[in-house]
């Protein structure tokens, strides 16, 4: 881009957003596709820090007189510890202190995720209260010493004997019950009678789908550095939560919110595992006890035996339809693990009650309580597994129908949400379909499996719809400084994992104050500022911009406060006013024009901060909102050995206005590669007998490496939401979903294997 | 005990049993060489020595004593980025930044193997002294770098970029 392009750019004014979230509303003015500076490719804020090594993390802050953590964990599911043996861990060189439930401080029990506003933690257990194990990895001691390998062979000293009590570690035949809610909503959902309706349709798909345990495995290992100042907790931790964490250790501690600071300004990776553990409890409770600050950094194992992950599920989905291919009936239900002290039904119906119209729909969700670590949010939870089995499901009725996949899905396009009866707020899901087949090439697919061969390959191509929803979540705020110099800095207690936030929002906040990108701030990663702002959901990038709207409003309203009868905006009103080259000008009179630099100078003010809360998310009881999809893939299965190689990727979006498109690009390739993963590889192994995670490394836990992974194509409708801030909706979890069926379509389109159980292994193939 | 790095010697005085990732990461404070499973696993505490790239967490810090050891904090000059970070930023090839280091490290050792005519799993003339960069080579030789953003495709084109920018000059 010119610099005078640049310049024209920024010359476009934008006006105040109004109600954006109510059907007679108007769209956010910054999403209007003629507000260029919206979707620029702009290159991460952050860039020269991560390629310099200068972005420091959370292990390496080095705090005057601090002591390094190591972990022992147990070795059984279930039962109590009669012996714990710390002897020789206590008399080993540099050992500070090493905490068991003997010694340990009393503790509240952590408040779970989901079951208060603020709550993080992945299950409930006290921690290191007494001699129960509730899991076979659960830390039972804790050692300090001066250095990592003084406590890593200290705490390899620790010797336990155990009373073991019967474990229920097999999800096979483990005893189901219905969950209180998925995710605050009913466990089932029912639109007439869809049992009686299947077994009338005249074709019928009716299969099992299984899916198994994932473990995010973020490259950066979960870890903290913290002290305490008298009773103040301050702490450098991996989070994508900080307020949540910082009111969950309160809790804990018996303090106030205030007493703990969370900073998280880099975060290596999280996808739903860096919110509150067992070893941030552990490390601020022996730091207390010792009086000495902590860095607690896990080991890749440690991460395994105490960040929870995907939990593994068994899906029926069955589809009853006419000859036309029209969904009489729409059943999709079953059972994923999860524990009595966890709150998290792995939601794999969600993507089933939006996507389809059918006449009858039944789709229901049983847990089996497992004696295991709590399984938690991971990437597009629900929606990455349960679309793997709906658009499996969908391919083999197209099959049976001779029908293209894609065709059966445009005949089943609902006009409202077919479960709750909403109008969607803006779904383009057959415009992506057919501009994503039309890049494709998916006219040159084979309807019938088998008939394309290079060699020993055989060739196949697969479809697959993504789905994910648009959320905004209740708490954000945002604070927005306004300096003499034009300089804006935007105050947000949100997160930057690498989704791109902290240039998106410097970015959007630029384009909304009529300001160059270099003038502005994000500041972020920190429990002290404004809000309380989940990075999860794919909710961040709307719940901030919706905080940043209500701010920006707050603080216009002020600045024409502060505007005497000489200034040419006398006499405006906020509506009447969009912000402009660094300034506040009247819509549509260029003349009418004063810099935020003369309107403070004149008031006598350096600078001018004002702090608001975000509207309501009132647009989601209005609307059904939702991100939108079609990945296409195609795939190389060796008849030789079964190896599966995956050639081509494309995914054709429809989520809303794009705000970046290079970091958006990025998001979506690196959710189709987590997709990948899913689909051929990745898999935490759990011994049934032991209640053990097998696999607790990344040697041995394979996720997608460079060859693995082709040249992945991107493209989006960018056709914004009118209800929701910058007319976006979160993409974080949209790419990750539907891949996992496209990839399994591809494969059976290949070889005429179909596999309902992944991942799609070699063994499976032969 | 002595180490040279980023060609300035250092003096730590360390337990025998450091790595040569905790030598850089605790008693240094080059944190920019990362720590992602301490088992030559995943990459991210790739490190250049006398111009090779190694596992810095599978090497004994006391065994690198006189040897010239290369850090992500050694490859810009005078605040000059070096050209494959400049072309990781353009081209995106990181999200979080964890892995980033690492990778601009193998980048750069990987750049060196292909110079030497050091053939891979996927080239086809082993005899060949001039390997061409294609995005498979890049992708097969850059296979030991995790990167679970999934920034891979932005890494082979910034690597590609670079190579290409050496090529013509």
């Amino acid at each position: 881009m010119s610099a005078s392009n640049e310049r024209d750019r920024t010359h476009a004014g934008v006006a105040l957003a109004r109600d954006y979230r109510t059907p007679d509303g108007q769209p956010d003015p910054l999403s209007a596709l003629d507000q260029p500076r919206i979707g620029a490719p702009l290159s991460r804020v952050d860039g020269l820090q991560k390629v310099t090594g200068g972005a420091r993390f959370a292990a390496e802050f080095a705090l005057e007189g601090m002591v390094h953590a190591a972990l022992a964990y147990s070795t059984i599911a279930r039962g109590r510890i009669t012996t714990l043996d710390t002897a020789a861990a206590e008399a080993a060189p540099g050992v500070v202190l090493v905490m068991t439930h003997d010694n340990a401080p009393t503790l509240q029990s952590p408040p779970v995720f989901l079951t208060t506003a603020q709550g993080a933690a992945g299950d409930d257990h006290p921690v290191l209260q007494n001699d129960q194990v509730h899991w076979n990895g659960q830390p039972i001691a804790v050692v300090l010493a001066e250095t990592p390998e003084q406590a890593e062979h200290a705490a390899s000293l620790i010797r336990a004997e155990y009373a073991p009590e019967p474990a229920v570690t097999d999800f096979r035949t483990a005893a189901t019950r219905e969950p209180d809610n998925v995710l605050g909503g009913p466990p089932s959902v029912s639109v007439g009678d869809a049992e009686q309706a299947f077994g009338t349709a005249p074709r019928r798909v009716d299969a099992i789908y299984r899916t198994p345990r994932h473990n995010h495995n973020a490259i950066e290992p979960h870890a903290v550095t913290l002290a305490w100042h008298d009773d103040e907790l301050m702490l450098h931790d991996a989070s994508q939560c900080v307020d949540h964490v910082a009111y969950s250790l309160a809790q804990v501690f018996g303090i106030a919110e205030s007493q703990v600071h969370v900073s998280s300004p880099f975060v290596g990776g999280g996808f739903g595992s860096k919110t509150l553990w067992q070893h941030q409890i552990l490390a601020a409770a022996a730091a207390r006890v010792a009086d000495r600050p902590v860095r607690l950094a896990l080991s890749r194992e440690g991460v395994h035996r105490v960040v929870g992950g995907r939990a593994c599920t068994e899906q029926r989905v069955a589809i009853g339809a006419d000859e036309q291919g029209h969904f009489r009936a729409l059943i999709h239900t079953g059972k994923a693990a999860m524990t009595a002290h966890n709150n998290l039904p792995e939601p794999f119906t969600q993507a089933t009650r939006c996507l389809y119209g059918a006449d009858h729909v039944q789709l229901a969700i049983r847990v089996a309580d497992l004696d295991m670590l709590a399984n938690t949010f991971m990437r597009a939870p629900g929606e990455s597994v349960g679309t793997f089995a709906l658009e499996s499901a969908i391919d083999e009725l197209a099959e049976q129908l001779d029908l293209d996949p894609l065709e059966l899905r445009r005949r089943n396009e609902p006009e409202r949400d077919p479960t709750s009866g909403l109008p969607f707020s803006s779904r383009h899901l057959l415009e992506a379909s057919r501009a994503g087949a039309e890049r494709f090439g998916w006219d040159q697919r084979s309807a019938r499996p088998g008939e394309r061969y290079e060699g020993e390959w055989q060739i196949g191509l697969g479809c697959a719809t993504a789905t994910y929803p648009y959320m905004r979540m209740p708490g954000a705020a945002a604070r927005i400084t306004l300096s003499r110099s034009g300089a804006a800095r935007v105050d947000v207690a949100a997160h930057e994992m690498g989704m791109g936030t902290a240039t998106v929002q410097t970015q959007v906040a630029a384009a909304r104050l009529g300001l160059p990108v270099e003038q502005v701030r994000f500041n972020y990663g920190d429990s002290s500022l404004a809000g309380v702002v989940l990075a999860g959901g794919s909710q961040q990038t709307a719940a901030i911009g919706g905080a940043v709207i209500a701010a920006h409003r707050a603080l216009v309203e002020a600045l024409l406060e502060l505007v005497d009868g000489d200034s040419p905006l006398a006499g405006l009103t906020i509506d009447e006013i969009e912000c402009r080259d660094g300034g506040l000008g009247a819509v549509a009179d260029s003349a009418r024009f004063e810099t935020y630099d003369r309107i403070l100078a004149r008031a006598g003010r350096d600078e001018l901060a004002i702090e608001a809360d975000a509207a309501e998310s009132e647009e989601l009881s209005h609307f059904s909102m939702h991100s939108f999809g079609m990945i296409f893939c195609e795939a190389a299965v060796s008849a030789v050995t079964g190896e599966v190689r995956i050639r081509r990727l494309l995914g054709s979006f429809d989520c809303g206005r794009v705000l970046n498109a290079k970091t958006a690009a990025s998001q979506f390739r690196g959710g189709m590669i987590m997709g990948l993963g899913l689909a051929l590889m990745e898999e935490t192994q759990f011994d049934t007998r032991s209640g053990r995670i097998m696999n607790p490394s990344l040697a041995e836990y394979h996720v997608p490496v460079q060859m693995d992974v082709p040249e992945i194509e991107v493209m989006w409708t960018d056709i914004p939401d009118p209800h929701t801030p910058m007319g976006a909706r979160g993409i974080g979890e949209l790419g990750i979903t539907g891949v996992g069926a496209a990839v399994a379509n591809a494969v059976y389109n290949a070889c005429g294997r179909r596999v309902r159980e992944l991942p799609i292994t070699l063994d499976k193939l032969l | 005990m002595q180490w040279t790095i980023n060609g300035r010697v250092r003096e730590a005085e360390i337990d025998f049993r450091t790595s040569l990732l905790d030598l850089l990461r605790e008693h240094l404070d080059l944190i920019g060489t990362r720590k992602g499973c301490n088992q030559g696993a995943c990459g991210a505490c790739t490190v250049l020595v006398d111009g090779e790239r190694i596992n810095a967490c599978l090497a004994l810090a006391v065994q690198y004593q006189g040897r010239s050891i290369t850090t992500v904090e050694g490859l810009a000059q005078d605040a000059e980025l070096h050209p494959v970070q400049q072309a990781f930023v353009e081209h995106d090839g990181f999200q979080c930044g964890y892995c980033t280091p690492g990778q601009l490290c193998s980048a750069l050792g990987m750049a060196g193997e292909l110079r030497r005519g050091m053939p891979s799993a996927v080239t086809t003339d082993l005899t060949s002294d001039d390997i061409a960069p294609s995005h498979e080579e890049l992708r097969e030789r850059m296979s030991g770098n995790l990167c679970r953003c999934g920034a891979y495709n932005g890494i082979t084109a910034a690597i590609a970029s670079t190579l290409a920018t050496e090529g013509r000059s």
